[in-house]
């Protein structure tokens, strides 16, 4: 692969906290390796940053294999960058060229209100697990893992669905700011298997509800959630809710 | 006199008697006791989850901003349980025998014993939660084979085993918030450890939006803070993984074992500048089918698909040919290494092996033409239906190679070269899981006890869901079941005051240096230090020279760091500060227990010893002991010493060939 080095110049969104305004600042960076990945760009500019008495742009980042989720960066206009199926931390800067210019916001719903600069708050995503998104099991009460047989096909596309990093993007693409595929996406990894049959129908009346709550939009199905999620995971899931939301809503013992 | 507490009895029944005979706290009681849990990773989430089930009342802290985004989330490859779905001759004893020996047997056999016998509720335990784990066309779960073991033991969820674990862990414990047992901190980070009358009673936390120092009281405190990898600065943790949590309670008295073990993964990508932040593990899985090599030329620049099987050295399969590309970690890094340092690496830093998936992608070709009845499938044919066979099991892995370096891993062999990846010495517990401190306890990666000198794959998944779901809620309650008459004590006495007033001095001190130099900085060059002269290979001169150093860089940093920002917001470098203060003690430490232990012992390897092949050489007569260090005033420390006895394995030198 052909390294080069280029020079940059980043808009980026600059918060100093939920109760502030916003405004985007711009700073130019020079000698970009293409090898680094675009949170390492970071680095080297809020390194910079630090020397000049500036404070250092604040982002959420952790794992850095996209896997944790907590990367969350609105890079030119899309959740995450220009790759797809790729978080913001395995983004590497080969995806870019000399003299380009890169827009840098944080995550825009209000469901994730800003916390500072490029750091927003997703603990609604939590408390819509906490709604359901679990099964009823205490610790000690399982019977052998093998009495419990899964086609391999359900369990593939239970799978799929848990492959959801619960990252945001999904909500971020979306012009409703809705939370649609992430909360499909949770019920569908347990609606799939047949742990998750006892629990059905309150589960994803209860989630719904909370998604709601949490002031996410609704979904109108354009499928950019799709289309930005780093995992991948499929908007079908949505259908699937629907699904069970109606069937549910008509059968649910209350 | 250190007390392991270890149940007497034959090795295979302590676990059962003790669960017999421990103390119980009766439901009524459970519910006026409080417990604090730091760290949510696999054995946080899975203690606090279990913990608030049994009606204690629980305060689950975490840095992330949620707590299913801990570094536990990270783990690829898998699980191992000894249930014997195989077939393959596992048992109990045999999890118990690998471990054991794939620690170059310097871990306590009872509680290796134990984390055997519970794996396999363990699988069941998360089969129940709805983990999704890979399973066969019958409907079984599925198994894979891992480094270090001859049988089949390991469970998976393709690549991303340690999440569908974690998230697993994290719904039950967030059931656990909604119905009010749980309490979680997100955002927040343990500073300090609160001590009255000798016991833990609490945690000094700082709320890392608002910057505001948080008191909690409890009746017992829970670390699960996971492993202090990033003192090399480069490791496959997590940014934020740290010590800190563990290091104020070791300033506070608890003894840390072993700090100089440390596991160097020997399947990561390799380094490619200044720039690095972190590096990515490829998960073990991939040694179950790529091949390693490197040329039998010196400095051969040619393409890898120039360089015709002759002249490849398959190294691993020509010195061990019974485990070949399975040996375990210690023995795969240090064969890479040694190949490197002798000038047959590849790549252009020449700090590079080939891991090879040709052989791989042609077998399963193969396979799927003779199963969809393709009979004249020519190779072209063949490599297509083995890449895709080969995309179904490791595609994910192979995607995250080729975003990193930008190279199509089906096409080219992957480059790879051993990192920092876990951390074998932590806190010093006992049999309970108790740190020397009464009432304080270590669960996972933060404790010492399960993996000696080198931890086998997938047994790191293994441990933390052991000591959370099924060791911690026996054990605890024969410390609580004697503090039930304990009332809850005001975070307003004076342990708290004086404790918090610690936390906030240091706090001042960071921020009001204003020098020159900024922390990251300052950790790439203790990580540096720590790589150099503490890394795959150790020698007594090289680490007396990196405790001066690091003695000299932790002075730089006191004297001349400049952190950013203000103390009452959000502020990430200020945090990264708190981290890396630490790192500059721990460095030290770890150091001085590599000087100290005069053998060769899995990840720990002393140039001054080994075997005329090259193989770490061991000192049981002078060695067979945990290394204990007990922290003093002025940054020394004391040894103590936990014998470890072998009633049942008899230690050898460990053979893979």
């Amino acid at each position: 692969m052909e390294h080069y080095n280029m020079n940059l110049t980043l808009k980026v969104w600059r918060q100093s906290n939920q109760n502030t305004e916003g405004r985007f600042e711009t700073f130019e960076v020079k000698e970009i390796s293409s090898e680094m990945s675009f949170l390492e760009m970071f680095d080297v500019l809020n390194e910079r940053l630090i020397g000049e008495g500036i404070d250092p742009i604040a982002f959420d980042h952790d794992c850095r294999e996209g896997i944790c989720g907590m990367c969350s960066m609105h890079i030119n206009g899309r959740p995450h960058g220009p790759w797809h199926a790729t978080t913001t931390c395995q983004l590497h800067m080969r995806a870019f060229k000399d003299g380009d210019t890169i827009v840098v916001e944080p995550w825009r719903a209000k469901g994730f209100p800003v916390i500072k600069d490029l750091v927003t708050d997703r603990t609604a995503f939590d408390r819509i697990i906490q709604a359901g998104g679990f099964i009823s099991i205490n610790t000690g009460n399982a019977v052998d893992g093998n009495t419990l047989p899964v086609e391999k096909d359900k369990a593939d596309a239970s799978f799929a669905a848990a492959a959801c990093i619960s990252c945001g993007a999904c909500v971020a693409a979306c012009k409703n700011a809705s939370a649609s595929l992430y909360v499909s996406a949770k019920i569908a990894h347990l609606a799939l298997l047949p742990q998750g049959q006892p629990e059905r129908k309150n589960r994803v009346l209860s989630m719904v509800a909370q998604m709601d709550k949490e002031q996410f939009g609704s979904c109108t199905f354009t499928g950019a959630c799709e289309a930005v999620c780093p995992k991948e995971i499929s908007i079908t899931n949505i259908s699937r809710m629907h699904k069970d939301y109606l069937t549910a809503g008509l059968s649910a013992d209350k | 006199m250190l007390d392991a507490k270890i149940p007497p009895g034959s090795l295979e029944k302590k676990w059962t008697d003790y669960k017999g005979h421990v103390k119980l706290v009766n439901p009524a009681n459970k519910r006026k006791l409080e417990i604090i849990v730091v760290g949510t990773g696999l054995a946080g989430a899975s203690a606090a989850a279990t913990l608030g089930e049994l009606g204690y009342k629980v305060k689950a802290f975490c840095f992330q901003d949620s707590p299913r985004r801990a570094h536990s989330i990270a783990a690829q490859g898998g699980i191992n349980a000894a249930k014997n779905y195989q077939n393959d001759g596992d048992s109990v004893y045999r999890l118990f025998y690998d471990t054991i020996k794939g620690g170059d047997y310097r871990s306590r056999e009872a509680n290796v014993h134990r984390l055997a016998e519970v794996s396999t509720n363990i699988i069941d335990q998360c089969v129940a939660q709805g983990v999704p784990f890979a399973r066969e066309y019958g409907g079984l779960l599925s198994n894979r084979s891992f480094g270090g073991t001859q049988v089949q033991r390991t469970f998976y969820a393709a690549g991303q085993t340690g999440q569908q674990l974690l998230i697993g862990a994290y719904q039950s414990q967030e059931r656990q918030i909604a119905l009010g047992t749980v309490k979680q901190y997100s955002r927040h980070e343990m500073l300090e450890i609160v001590m009255v009358d000798g016991k833990a009673r609490g945690i000094i936390a700082r709320n890392l939006v608002t910057g505001e120092l948080e008191r909690h009281f409890a009746h017992a405190v829970l670390l699960c803070s996971g492993g202090y990898g990033n003192v090399f600065y480069l490791s496959t943790n997590a940014m934020g993984s740290n010590t800190t949590a563990i290091w104020k309670a070791h300033r506070k008295g608890a003894l840390f074992g072993n700090p100089c073990f440390t596991q160097i993964h020997p399947t990561c990508i390799p380094v490619s500048g200044d720039h690095q932040s972190k590096l990515t593990l490829m998960s073990e899985s991939l040694r179950n089918d790529g091949r390693i090599w490197v040329p039998k030329a010196k400095s051969d620049n040619r393409k890898p698909s120039e360089i015709p099987e002759e002249e490849r050295d398959y190294y691993l399969e020509r010195r061990y040919p019974a485990f070949g590309n399975l040996v375990p970690r210690d023995v795969a890094s240090r064969a890479a290494k040694e190949r490197c340092d002798a000038g047959y690496g590849v790549g252009t830093s020449k700090q590079a092996v080939y891991l090879d998936y040709t052989a791989a992608i042609h077998r399963y070709g193969l396979i799927e033409a003779s199963k969809r009845s393709i009979p004249d499938a020519d190779t072209e044919k063949i490599t297509a239906l083995g890449r895709e066979v080969v995309k179904e099991k490791y595609g994910n892995l192979f995607d995250m190679y080729e975003k990193i370096t930008g190279e199509n891993p089906y096409e080219i062999p992957m480059r790879i070269y051993p990192a920092v990846h876990y951390t074998m010495g932590g806190l010093w517990v006992d049999y309970e899981l108790m740190t020397s401190i009464p009432g304080l306890y270590a669960l996972g990666e933060c404790n010492f006890s399960d993996h000696g000198a080198n931890r086998l794959g997938a047994s790191a998944l293994m441990q933390g869901l052991a000591d959370g779901y099924f060791v911690i809620p026996y054990t605890i309650g024969n410390y609580l079941s004697d503090e039930i008459s304990v009332k809850p004590i005001s975070t307003d006495h004076p342990a708290f005051v004086e404790a918090e007033k610690e936390v906030s001095d240091r706090i001042n001190k960071l921020m009001s240096i204003q020098g020159s130099q900024t922390v990251e900085s300052l950790h790439k060059r203790l990580g540096k230090i720590m790589w150099d002269k503490c890394g795959m290979e150790r020698n007594a001169q090289g680490l007396r020279e990196a405790i001066q150093e690091i003695r000299e860089l932790r002075a730089i940093f006191w004297s001349d760091i400049r952190v950013p920002g203000k103390i009452n917001e959000f502020n990430p470098e200020l945090d990264k500060a708190n981290r890396v203060a630490d790192f500059m003690e721990l460095g030290e430490l770890m150091c001085i227990d590599a000087l100290q232990r005069e053998e060769s012992c899995g990840g720990h390897f002393r140039e001054e010893h080994q075997t005329e092949e090259g193989e770490a050489l061991r000192h049981d007569e002078d060695f067979m002991y945990v290394s204990n260090w007990a922290f003093k005033p002025g940054v020394n420390w004391e040894l103590e010493k936990e014998v470890l006895e072998y009633d049942v394995v008899k230690p050898s030198q460990r053979v893979y060939k």
